[in-house]
């Protein structure tokens, strides 16, 4: 419901600013426009975003997903050390990781949520600190090749659309690192409360 | 010829190579993979189609703008181009409405302009922060989500701030 709310809203809106300041004849050619626009949209970013999906899914079965999981596995033992004493949970949150890496967010969804059941066995509906930083994890984006944002500037015209890489990996490191440190240090004030 | 040009072509050969080592079935992955690229598409078209709808009327009516210029000196202090402001506040709640707004910024700047390549990296480096806690905890049956959404809330600020950052140190001010 919320987009309901948040569409009407932008849509009144919209009609109040252009009656306030007259531009009401252009709002309503942007409406037909923007209509338009999305469809046209849609079939420019098809083949790139196609294509890469394609690459993604050749290195998934190439192993490399598995190798990656693999890799990350020191890490997540560290950041989640309780979850990771059960095999099961390492291996889904694991591969949910590496799924995130490869953009193959149909894949990590199911995984995070096998994880996050596990996780949250015996919690009765409290999030633990855990449970929390692999939420947090998956609400932070690190992806080796953002395909849908490549795809986009592919068919906005952009003269080399994957240029945007090293920026997206270093802020994709620093989004997660401070939230992953804020999850910490505000469970840290949670528990001094009395 | 640049260098930057060997990126693309030598990344498929060597996905290609690699995976026939693997004796792993390339072609059927790849046209696979395409497959579930369209179906990402066919999915999120329609929610493009309602959305850039209301962006460009946004724009149109002059309320963009508005917004840009409320926002302007808090987001200054920080180095954020003013006119991403609309984008920040539709990335956490919805990806499609996100994708919609990011695609107006890149026809309206140009996707190579500074504006355009700061929408690009935070729709790259970000997630649907709410549809994500939403999805999890539904699953997992939790009530009480604790820290979680301003932990996630932080990440994505800082993914902002660090957009402008990165685009301005990889790219310069121009």
């Amino acid at each position: 419901m919320a987009m309901a709310w948040i569409w009407s809203g932008m849509v009144v809106i919209s009609l109040l600013f252009g009656l306030f300041t007259g531009n009401l004849d252009a709002v309503s050619a942007a409406a037909l426009e923007g209509a338009g626009a999305a469809v046209e949209l849609g079939v420019s970013m098809a083949g790139v975003l196609c294509l890469w999906s394609g690459v993604m899914e050749v290195m998934n079965a190439s192993g490399l997903s598995a190798g990656l999981a693999r890799a990350f596995r020191p890490l997540l033992r560290r950041l989640l050390p309780n979850a990771s004493r059960d095999p099961e949970t390492l291996a889904a949150v694991s591969a949910n990781v590496s799924a995130n890496l490869l953009g193959l967010g149909n894949a990590a969804t199911p995984l995070g949520i096998q994880a996050a059941r596990r996780m949250a066995a015996g919690c009765h509906g409290t999030a633990s600190d855990e449970l929390c930083a692999l939420v947090v994890l998956n609400t932070a984006s690190i992806q080796l090749i953002p395909a849908t944002v490549g795809s986009l500037r592919a068919a906005m015209g952009s003269a080399a659309p994957f240029d945007i890489l090293p920026a997206v990996w270093l802020t994709s490191v620093l989004s997660v690192t401070a939230g992953l440190a804020a999850a910490r240090l505000l469970s840290l004030l949670d528990r001094r409360r009395p | 010829m640049s260098l930057s040009s060997l990126v693309i072509p030598l990344l498929l050969a060597l996905v290609a190579a690699y995976g026939l080592g693997r004796r792993v079935d390339v072609y059927a992955a790849l046209t696979r993979g395409a497959a579930e690229g369209l179906s990402v598409l066919l999915r999120v078209v329609p929610a493009l189609v309602g959305l850039l709808t209301a962006v460009s009327m946004l724009r149109a009516s002059g309320a963009m703008e508005y917004l840009s210029a409320l926002c302007a000196p808090a987001l200054d202090l920080l180095g954020i181009p003013p006119e991403t402001a609309p984008l920040m506040l539709v990335r956490p709640v919805s990806g499609s409405g996100a994708l919609a707004v990011g695609s107006e910024l890149m026809a309206a700047h140009g996707p190579d302009s500074h504006i355009g390549r700061v929408a690009a990296v935070m729709l790259g480096s970000t997630e649907t922060t709410f549809y994500t806690v939403a999805v999890y905890f539904g699953a997992a049956g939790i009530h009480k989500t604790r820290h979680t959404i301003p932990a996630a809330l932080t990440a994505d600020l800082t993914g902002f701030i660090a957009s402008a950052l990165a685009v301005r140190l990889f790219f310069g001010t121009g």
